[in-house]
């Protein structure tokens, strides 16, 4: 194992045991140097956005140097990334047309994207029954139906049948949803303890 | 200190200490994994991609490493540094997406190990990684031309992700590329439920390590986290049991 190796794991692991102690045994002085790691780490995260950013900027421009497909989109990206960064250093992100940028072109994309996934949903749903025709399959899509048809508006009253549907229904999915959870927190668990212990290593240390 | 921290401390000793016991008892007994069909199709597609010398598309979410959603990011980068270790000598090699900077540090550091573990270090092109975006949407709008363009066979989702991780199937779909996925997220899972042909739920994500070879710790968490499990079954069946005897704690 190289030195960095040992050095990038014996941090690691150091740092924490110190957060874990300092979760189960809130003395002033552990206390105190949680949160100076967590700021450390905190700030270093705030570094892996600037270095994301420019990750991403230096993908797209590989990609319009080579001219590969798609690279006019990576033409537009870097100006617009690179137009907003300037302008927003200038000029602050309170600046009206900064707000502009946000409202008038971020959130409708998303917005727009948000519509496109119902479509995508919808075909999903039908595709199903091409993938799997299972009980498990058929059942998955009764439920998805009876729930759309309990939540949408109606022009009558049918408040009892769409309780009843909610929760019945309800009930057995939120049990199925724990149990579901039950098992992503013991296997958060164990995936964290593998890296506190410094069995696993992605920081570097591999 | 409170009950409920008191409780949180033995859990995590009793889970620190079952790691390390079937460590060392999976060094004397190999495992025996039991069959899961995701994984059978993960390893046969990541074989059929290299022979074929098409691209592998690793996606790993957004998994923000300074929360507690990090986890799924650190099973799907154990995955990673498997899966390049068998897909470097590709004549097109893997590309790894993530919607968080940091996850995109770890995910180039994956791919070195990756590359290095198969004696190809001088094959890794740091551009490999990339950061697509850093919102759910800008991360599956970024990740969708590497889906169209690139020449992807296979797409393997693995990490935290939402909604956006159908956008991503989709796409997957719409080019005939083979798709595996998996996310800790309840609504992802649901998603992929529908978009996938053979769907990972629950825990089954953290698997992920143990079936791709990643070593005996990954086989060793499964069998903690299968005494765990059992335990708060007991657990749980023994306090419905005291309730209904009107015991009340």
């Amino acid at each position: 194992m190289r030195v960095t190796a040992i050095l990038t794991t014996a941090l690691a692991m150091a740092v924490a045991f110190i957060v874990l102690l300092g979760f189960f045994f809130p003395v002033p002085a552990l206390l105190e140097l949680r949160a100076i790691l967590t700021n450390w780490a905190m700030t270093i995260g705030g570094m892996a956005v600037f270095i994301g950013v420019l990750n991403l900027v230096a993908v797209h421009i590989g990609k319009i140097q080579k001219r590969q497909k798609g690279s006019e989109l990576g033409v537009i990206l870097v100006f617009s990334l690179l137009s907003v960064f300037t302008y927003g250093v200038l000029f602050g992100v309170e600046d009206p047309l900064m707000q502009m940028t946000m409202n008038a072109v971020i959130a409708p994309v998303e917005a727009a994207l948000m519509a496109l996934l119902v479509v995508t949903l919808t075909y999903t749903g039908i595709r199903l029954l091409r993938w799997r025709r299972d009980l498990a399959a058929i059942l998955f899509l009764a439920v998805v139906v009876l729930f759309l048809a309990a939540m949408a508006p109606k022009p009558f009253d049918n408040g009892i049948l769409d309780g009843l549907i909610v929760n019945v229904a309800g009930t057995i999915a939120q049990g199925g949803a724990r149990g579901l959870l039950i098992g992503v927190a013991l296997g958060a668990l164990l995936t964290g303890l593998r890296v506190m212990f410094g069995i696993d290593r992605p920081y570097g240390g591999d | 200190m409170s009950a409920s921290t008191i409780i949180g401390a033995i859990v995590l000793i009793a889970a620190g200490a079952l790691l390390l016991i079937f460590i060392v008892w999976r060094k004397r007994v190999p495992a025996s994994l039991r069959r899961i069909r995701a994984y059978d199709r993960l390893n046969r597609d990541v074989g059929l991609s290299v022979e074929s010398g098409k691209r592998l598309h690793i996606s790993l979410g957004r998994g923000d490493l300074l929360t507690a959603r990090n986890a799924s990011a650190f099973a799907g980068l154990a995955m990673l540094r498997q899966i390049v270790e068998r897909a470097s000598v590709s004549d097109r090699p893997p590309v790894v997406t993530s919607g968080d900077s940091a996850l995109t540090i770890l995910s180039q550091d994956a791919l070195r190990a990756g590359y290095s573990a198969a004696g190809a270090e001088e094959d890794f092109r740091v551009s490999a990684g990339r950061l697509t975006g850093l919102s759910p949407f800008a991360y599956a709008a970024g990740a969708l031309p590497i889906a169209r363009d690139e020449g992807v066979s296979t797409h393997i989702i693995i990490g935290d992700l939402g909604v956006e991780s159908a956008l991503i199937a989709d796409a997957a779909e719409r080019q005939g590329a083979s798709l595996v996925a998996m996310s800790d997220g309840l609504s992802a899972q649901a998603l992929l439920y529908a978009a996938a042909p053979d769907p990972l739920v629950g825990e089954e994500l953290f698997a992920a390590g143990a079936y791709s070879g990643a070593g005996m710790s990954h086989e060793a968490s499964l069998n903690a986290q299968d005494v765990l499990r059992w335990l708060i079954i007991m657990i749980m069946l023994a306090g419905a049991a005291l309730t209904i005897l009107g015991v009340n704690f």
